[in-house]
C-alpha cells in the first residue's frame, strides 16, 4: 500500500547512545543513557532548518509517518508533520525523540540499571522538564545542530519548548507552545494525584518493582488512563461522540443484563490498551514532572521576568473547549511575553475536542495558523 | 496608501512600541513596520484577519477588546491606535480610557456620522445612512456606537483628554473646505490624544 503523498512515509527509529554522565535536577546522575529518535526531512548545510518536537505525557518519538506498510495508524502528530503540512518536511529537518524516563525505547524506569542488572523500577531518578531540555540539547549536539529553527510542543511538550527558551535562549529561534501552561493548577495536580493513587493502589504495583516480580499493575494504570482521558475531552465533545448510547443491554432489562454505555466501554478499552503498552512508573514520573513544572518560580514568580531571558519568537495556541489547559492559561503566557517585549502570535481555536484538540487532524484554522507561522521562519 | 494611514504614519515615532486595537488584516502595522521600524502588536478578534496578520509575519493576538486591556501595563506603549473600530465597541468611553492608560499617546480614527451625506440620507430618505464606507443595514451592522466629530470632541472634554492633533479626511483626498466645516464635510475623523 503506497503512503499518502503528504506523509513522510516509512520511517525507521534509531537508538542513540550517550556515554557522558548526565547530572539531573534531583542531584543524581545517569552514567549513560539511550534515546529513541526519529527524524524527518533533511538537515541543510548550515544546520539552520532543524525543528525539535517535544512530546506530551504519553507521547513518544514516533510523531509522523509509518513504521510498516501495514500500520493502521501513522505517528501521533502526523496531521501536522509532513510535506506541505504545518511542519513542512520539505523545508525543515524534524527531530522527534522519546524523552528519558519514557517507555518507548529511551532510558527509563523499565530499562536495566547497570548497577544492579535489574530494571530500575521505582529507583529511576525523578525528572524535571529542564532535564529533558538538557538531554535534547545533547541530542542537538550529536546532530550538529547549534540552534533550533523551532522547538515545538503541545501540553507537557509546550512546557519543554518554553523551558528551552529560558534555559538555552541562544539555541532557539522560535518557540511553538500549544495547549500548554506555565504551571499546573491545583485541579490539574489533583487529577494527576488521583491517577497516581490508582496505580499505587494496584496490588501488582509492588512498590514500583513489578517487573522484577514479573507483574504489571495493569488495573491501576488502566484507571489512571481513564481519569486522564476524561480530562482530555470536553463535556460537549464526549456528549457528541458517545451521548447516552448503550453498547449492550437495555434500559428495560437493566437487572438481567449488564447495561453498558458507549462511554464506559470506550474508556475501558482506552485504559486496557494503554496499560499494555505504557509503563506505570513512567506515568508516575511524567505526571510528577508536570506537577512540579513552574516556569516563573525562580524568577520570583514573575513570568515576564522569566521570559526576558528568552530570545525566541513565540506562537501560542489554545483551544476553546480545553479545560485541562484552558485558554486562560495560554493567555497568561501571552501576557507575560508581551510584558517581556517578545514577539508573539496568539490564536484561540474554536474546537470541541478539549485538551486532545492539539493532536486532532482536520481542524482548518489550527492548521492554517500553525502553517502560516512555520512558513515565516527563515532557514 | 490610505490617507488616514498616511496621516497616522506621520505621527508615529521611529522605533516606537505600538499597539493596534482591532488591527484588521494588519495593513497599517505592516506599513508602520516598514516606514518606522516599529515594535508593533495587533489585537484582533476575527479569525480570518488574524490569519492574514500571521501570514504577514506580524505579532497578532486574539483578543476581545470589549473585555478591556487589563492584560497591558500602564504606559507600556508609545502609541495605541484604534482605526475605524471605536464605533464597534460596547463602551467606547471605557476603551478610550483604557487606551489612554496603556499608551503615552493614542490615535483614534472613526467615521464621522455628521458627514453631509449621512445627514441627507436621514433628512430626505428618512432612513439610516448606508454608504460605501458603512455598507451595513441598521440591523446587521457591527457599528453600534456612531458619533459625529462634535460628539467626539465633547467626549474628549468629559474624559479629560488633551487633543494633540485633529484632522478630517474625505475618501482619498483632503477637501479644503473640510477645514472650515469638518463636521459636515469630513468622512473620517483622525485624532491624536493623550491624558496627563
Amino acid at each position: 500500500m503506497p503512503f499518502p503523498a503528504d506523509s513522510v512515509g516509512l520511517v525507521v527509529p534509531q537508538l542513540i547512545t550517550f556515554n557522558e554522565p548526565l547530572t539531573l535536577t534531583c542531584g543524581r546522575s545517569l552514567d549513560r543513557f539511550e534515546l529513541m529518535v526519529e527524524t524527518y526531512g533533511t538537515l541543510n548545510a548550515n544546520a539552520s532548518n532543524a525543528v525539535l518536537i517535544c512530546h506530551a505525557l504519553s507521547g513518544h518519538h514516533h510523531a509522523a509517518g509509518f513504521h510498516a506498510a501495514e500500520d493502521a495508524k501513522p505517528g501521533w502528530w502526523d496531521a501536522y508533520i509532513g510535506p506541505g503540512k504545518p511542519i513542512d518536511t520539505t523545508k525543515f529537518f524534524v527531530v522527534s525523540l522519546n524523552n528519558i524516563g519514557g517507555c518507548h525505547g529511551s532510558t527509563g524506569p523499565a530499562s536495566i540499571n547497570a548497577a544492579t542488572g535489574e530494571p530500575w523500577g521505582a529507583d529511576f531518578p525523578p525528572l524535571r522538564v529542564r532535564d529533558w531540555v538538557q538531554v535534547q540539547a545533547r541530542l542537538a549536539d550529536r546532530f550538529g545542530i547549534h540552534q533550533w529553527a523551532a522547538v515545538v510542543g503541545g501540553s507537557l511538550g509546550g512546557m519543554q519548548a518554553m523551558r528551552w527558551s529560558l534555559q538555552m535562549p541562544e539555541r532557539v529561534r522560535h518557540c511553538v507552545v500549544v495547549a500548554s501552561a506555565m504551571k499546573l493548577s491545583a485541579q490539574n495536580i489533583a487529577f494527576n494525584e488521583t491517577a497516581r493513587q490508582a496505580i499505587l493502589s494496584d496490588p501488582d504495583f509492588c512498590d514500583g518493582f513489578y517487573l522484577k516480580h514479573n507483574k504489571i499493575p495493569a488495573k491501576g494504570l488502566s484507571v489512571a488512563r481513564m481519569i486522564g482521558h476524561i480530562t482530555y475531552l470536553s463535556d460537549d465533545g464526549m456528549g457528541q461522540k458517545f451521548g447516552r448510547e448503550l453498547r449492550s443491554g437495555s434500559f428495560q432489562h437493566g437487572i438481567d443484563e449488564p447495561v453498558e454505555f458507549q462511554i464506559e466501554s470506550y474508556l475501558r478499552y482506552q485504559g486496557t490498551s494503554f496499560s499494555k503498552i505504557f509503563d506505570a512508573n513512567t506515568y508516575i514520573l511524567m505526571t510528577k514532572a508536570l506537577d512540579y513544572f513552574d516556569l516563573a518560580r525562580e524568577y520570583k514568580d514573575d513570568a515576564a521576568e522569566a521570559f526576558k531571558q528568552a530570545q525566541a519568537d513565540f506562537l501560542v495556541i489554545s483551544f476553546t473547549s480545553d479545560w485541562r489547559f484552558a485558554p486562560a492559561r495560554s493567555r497568561e503566557i501571552v501576557n507575560a511575553l508581551l510584558k517581556a517585549d517578545k514577539n508573539v502570535t496568539y490564536g484561540e481555536i474554536d474546537s470541541p475536542y478539549g485538551h486532545d484538540a492539539f493532536l486532532v487532524a482536520k481542524q482548518p484554522r489550527y492548521e492554517q495558523l500553525f502553517k502560516a507561522y512555520m512558513q515565516r521562519i527563515s532557514v | 496608501m490610505r490617507l488616514d494611514h498616511a496621516i497616522i504614519d506621520r505621527w508615529i515615532k521611529p522605533g516606537a512600541r505600538v499597539l493596534d486595537l482591532g488591527c484588521g488584516d494588519g495593513t497599517l502595522l505592516q506599513q508602520l513596520a516598514l516606514s518606522k521600524k516599529i515594535r508593533g502588536y495587533g489585537l484582533e478578534i476575527d479569525s480570518a484577519n488574524i490569519q492574514r496578520c500571521a501570514e504577514k509575519g506580524l505579532n497578532v493576538i486574539e483578543h476581545n477588546i470589549d473585555e478591556g486591556l487589563h492584560n497591558f501595563e500602564d504606559k507600556s506603549f508609545d502609541t495605541v491606535i484604534m482605526s475605524q473600530t471605536l464605533q464597534t465597541m460596547y463602551y467606547p468611553d471605557k476603551i478610550l480610557a483604557e487606551m489612554l492608560r496603556v499608551g503615552r499617546e493614542c490615535v483614534v480614527t472613526f467615521p464621522n456620522f455628521g458627514h453631509y451625506k449621512a445627514r441627507l440620507q436621514l433628512l430626505f430618505k428618512g432612513r439610516m445612512p448606508v454608504s460605501e464606507f458603512l455598507p451595513y443595514e441598521w440591523y446587521n451592522t457591527p457599528n453600534i456606537h456612531f458619533c459625529t466629530l462634535n460628539d467626539f470632541e465633547v467626549m474628549c472634554q468629559q474624559l479629560n483628554m488633551t487633543v494633540l492633533d485633529r484632522l478630517v479626511v474625505t475618501r482619498n483626498e483632503k477637501l479644503p473646505l473640510s477645514k472650515l466645516l469638518p463636521n459636515l464635510l469630513g468622512e473620517t475623523g483622525i485624532y491624536r490624544v493623550t491624558r496627563p
